[in-house]
């Protein structure tokens, strides 16, 4: 195995970066492949609870990085799916208790154990995000459809575009398409034409993602939601199958139109 | 536009508004640099040719993630310049 390491970042927080890590890592498992989540979140730990892992933590990844345990002892077992893995964060520390070469170095150790990495940043552009980009070799810019969301979104393409961590691909999150058609919410060809930057997935807003979130099982594990199968359909692209994009309400045609920006 | 609360077309504001942020973020310039900058293009320029000041514009344009300074500086015609000349 030779894992793709991907990281999911914003700048802006509460936009739904550990929403969409703890999604698509259970959609790659639910595809066969074998992922291992990491909270890059230190001293905010997240993706536990919002995977429903959070009472099997014995060691984070700080343990692993200072040596006090092994690879495999951090590495938590979903409760669903046997091949997806969490790495948590530390509670306890701050985010000087580790650096890029840390998790570079326990991104390479990672690389032959899975088929994929994926990496929740935490909000901001310091200490934190270096860290969760470092060891990326795709990085994911989510954001939602709100000025300060794609405006703090637009800084951190223009910062990765400078660490030369090559395009960043972008998730529109919870866009409301009631909101969209009547032209008071932006839309994703908006966001994309402000952003300039390859689509790679539209999440639309949905309440079943907070009952997941609640339950601690990732909607993308539900048939039914409409944000699931947008999760699932990110999984897929980044497997690099073509997909195309959602179409929530094709009356319009809206949705139908997004289908060709999925292509550039 | 203005109408406080109004339903519909705030998505426009949204994107204009974000049209002119991230141009600023993306290069640094304020809008006080480039009046600063249009002023000191003006007075090299007059120095050869003859140009009409007020008509003159100097913009940030957005080409995909990288920008642009373009200038558009109509010039006087000779006989309007032998007029005011």
């Amino acid at each position: 195995m030779t894992a793709k390491i991907i990281t999911i970042t914003s700048g802006k927080g509460g936009v739904g970066k550990t929403t969409a890590v703890a999604n698509i890592a259970v959609a790659l498992a639910a595809e066969g492949q074998k992922v291992v989540c990491i909270d890059a979140d230190i001293g905010l730990r997240n993706l536990d609870v919002v995977m429903g892992l959070e009472n099997r933590i014995v060691y984070d990844v700080v343990d692993i990085v200072e040596g006090r345990c092994r690879l495999r002892q951090a590495m938590i077992r979903d409760k669903k799916y046997t091949e997806l893995f969490l790495i948590p964060a530390a509670q306890t520390r701050d985010k000087n208790a580790l650096s890029p070469s840390d998790m570079i170095r326990l991104g390479d150790e990672l690389r032959s154990e899975c088929d994929w990495v994926i990496i929740d940043s935490p909000a901001g552009i310091e200490r934190g995000f270096r860290n969760a980009i470092a060891a990326a070799d795709q990085v994911l810019v989510i954001t939602n459809p709100e000025v300060s969301a794609v405006r703090d979104a637009d800084r951190v393409i223009g910062l990765l575009e400078a660490e030369e961590k090559g395009s960043p691909a972008l998730i529109l999150n919870r866009i409301n398409p009631t909101l969209v058609k009547r032209n008071d919410m932006l839309s994703p060809e908006d966001v994309l034409d402000l952003l300039a930057i390859e689509l790679i997935g539209v999440v639309p807003e949905d309440e079943k993602v907070v009952i997941a979130t609640n339950r601690g099982t990732p909607i993308a594990a539900d048939g039914k939601s409409q944000a699931g199968q947008a999760f699932r359909n990110i999984a897929l692209r980044l497997k690099g199958e073509q997909v195309p994009f959602l179409e929530i309400d094709d009356q319009s045609g809206f949705w139908g139109r997004l289908s060709k920006l999925g292509g550039r | 536009m203005g109408f406080l609360g109004r339903k519909g077309r705030s998505a426009q504001n949204a994107k204009d508004r974000l049209q002119l942020v991230l141009v600023h973020d993306r290069t640094d310039i304020t809008p006080a640099v480039l009046d600063e900058l249009k002023d000191d293009l003006l007075a090299v320029i007059s120095q050869h040719i003859e140009i009409d000041p007020g008509a003159v514009r100097i913009d940030i344009a957005r080409d995909g993630r990288s920008q642009r300074l373009v200038a558009d500086i109509p010039l006087r015609s000779s006989t309007t310049r032998r007029r005011t000349g």
